[in-house]
Parts: structure tokens; sequence; C-alpha cells
């Protein structure tokens, strides 16, 4: 897991089609990099991007079974990320407070 | 993902909150994270630019594109992630968000925030096969182990 369990991130590596498809196939952990980009249309730089995009939102992980390194979705990450959406409310919320003591400190002053 | 607030102040207070970049420094970043917004244009096809200061000095960066702007009641934009140099980053795509700030009474505003994230219900789809799956998996390992012990004791 990275340090820092990024919510904008993680939404934004989930947002795009590719990368939801390659955490779909990575859940069995069985494929590395070269398999995983057969599947797709696209340069095999095009879905090492992804993978890495992934990877820094800490949705997939790269690890080494024997002498292959193998591309495995992170269930925890998963998990996470659907906490991630109540954070977000959570976000917003503070926002609102924040607006509320700006308009509450600042009475009078209406334009 | 839509969030109501209502405020003790009129429509045009409300929308200052947004369309001053001063005041939208005070409520935009958590404490933690203060924003600050070196452009700020509420037109439609207009862009604001801001970046947030963490506690190590850390500034991630970001900008909006304003979709729509309709003082005071309505406003939408996309926001998306930029690199240090401030070009987009196209890894990255953004939320869109559709504000609207409306009058229920004298003096009082509701404010609506719809987030938009792009293929939410796609997304929320693997959240849930994450979950299963996780289950799933643990079954599996579980099965794995009980079949490797008993070849071992055969």
């Amino acid at each position: 897991m990275p340090a820092t369990f990024d919510a904008d991130h993680v939404f934004a590596a989930l947002a795009d089609a590719t990368r939801r498809d390659i955490v779909v196939r990575a859940l069995d952990g069985r494929e590395g990099i070269v398999e995983l980009a057969g599947h797709y249309p696209m340069s095999f730089a095009a879905v090492q991007k992804h993978v890495a995009v992934l990877e820094r939102a800490g949705l997939v992980t790269k690890e080494r079974t024997g002498r292959r390194k193998v591309v495995r979705t992170n269930i925890e990450g998963l998990q996470l990320a659907r906490g991630l959406l109540d954070q977000y409310e959570a976000l917003w919320r503070g926002r609102v407070e924040r607006m509320t003591s700006l308009i509450t400190s600042t009475m009078g002053d209406d334009a | 993902m839509t969030l109501v607030a209502e405020f003790d102040a009129s429509p045009t207070r409300v929308w200052q909150l947004w369309a001053d970049p001063r005041q939208l420094e005070r409520w935009w970043g958590p404490p933690a994270y203060p924003a600050t917004f070196t452009a700020h244009d509420l037109t439609p096809g207009g862009r604001s630019e801001y970046h947030m200061t963490g506690p190590t000095g850390d500034q991630p960066r970001g900008f909006w594109e304003i979709l729509e702007a309709d003082p005071p009641r309505r406003l939408a934009y996309r926001h998306g992630f930029a690199h240090d140099d401030g070009t987009p980053n196209p890894d990255l795509p953004g939320m869109t968000a559709h504000v609207t700030i409306e009058s229920i009474d004298a003096d009082r505003t509701r404010m609506s925030i719809e987030s938009r994230f792009p293929s939410t219900e796609a997304m929320e789809q693997i959240l849930a096969m994450g979950m299963a799956e996780g289950l799933t998996q643990a079954v599996g390992q579980i099965d794995a182990i009980l079949a490797e012990t008993s070849i071992r004791s055969a």
C-alpha cells in the first residue's frame, strides 16, 4: 500500500475503462505485464502506463512468483476505495462547514 | 454523489464564496492542505488554477475548466489534475461538478453540488466485485491449503 491512500488518485485510476479491465483481470494475479498487454489493442508502453497509474493508486501490486513478476489486484485497496466514496462526502462536508464559518464571520457584508 | 447544504445568507453571498478567489481559498482546501488560487475565471470556457500546500511542502496542483456559469444560480466545472509545471495530467481524468444555488427563503439559500465521476456506476461495480472476490479468494486460499495438507499426509 502506498503511504498515502489518495481518494482523488483512486477515483481517477478507476475512471478509465482499460484500467478497470486490468483490475478485474489481475484479481487472480496470474499474468505479468506482457500477458496483460496482449488483451488490449494498444502499445505495450500504454499498458505499462495504465499499470503504473493503478500501482500509484494502490489498486494493484507487482509481485514476484518464482521467476516471474505478476500484476495482482490489491483487494484491500479496492475495499478502501469503497470507503473513499464516504470520505469524499466528508471532504465536502468540511468545505460546507468552512463556507458557513466564512458567512457567519462576515455577517453584514452582504454584497 | 449529491450534497445539499443550506446557508443563512443570500444566493449572491454564497456565489461570492465561489467567485472571490480569496474567499474560495479559505474553504476549498482542508486545514492541512490550504489552497492557493493563481488563476480564477468563472465564465463559460474560463479556467481556474490552484495548488494546495501540504504539511511537508508538497504542492499538488489542480484546475477547473468552467463549463457553465450563471451567477448567482449555477456553476459547472470539470476538475482536473495537473503536473508540477501546470500542464494537465491526462492520466488522471478528473470529475465534473454541477453547483446549484437557490433562494429558499428570505436570506436562506440552498446549495447543491452534484459530483460526477466518469463512469461512477462502473466504478461501483468494480468495487463491489472486489469485495466479493476478496471473499472468494480467501475461501480459495483456504481450500488450496487444505488440499495441499491432505496430499502431504496421504
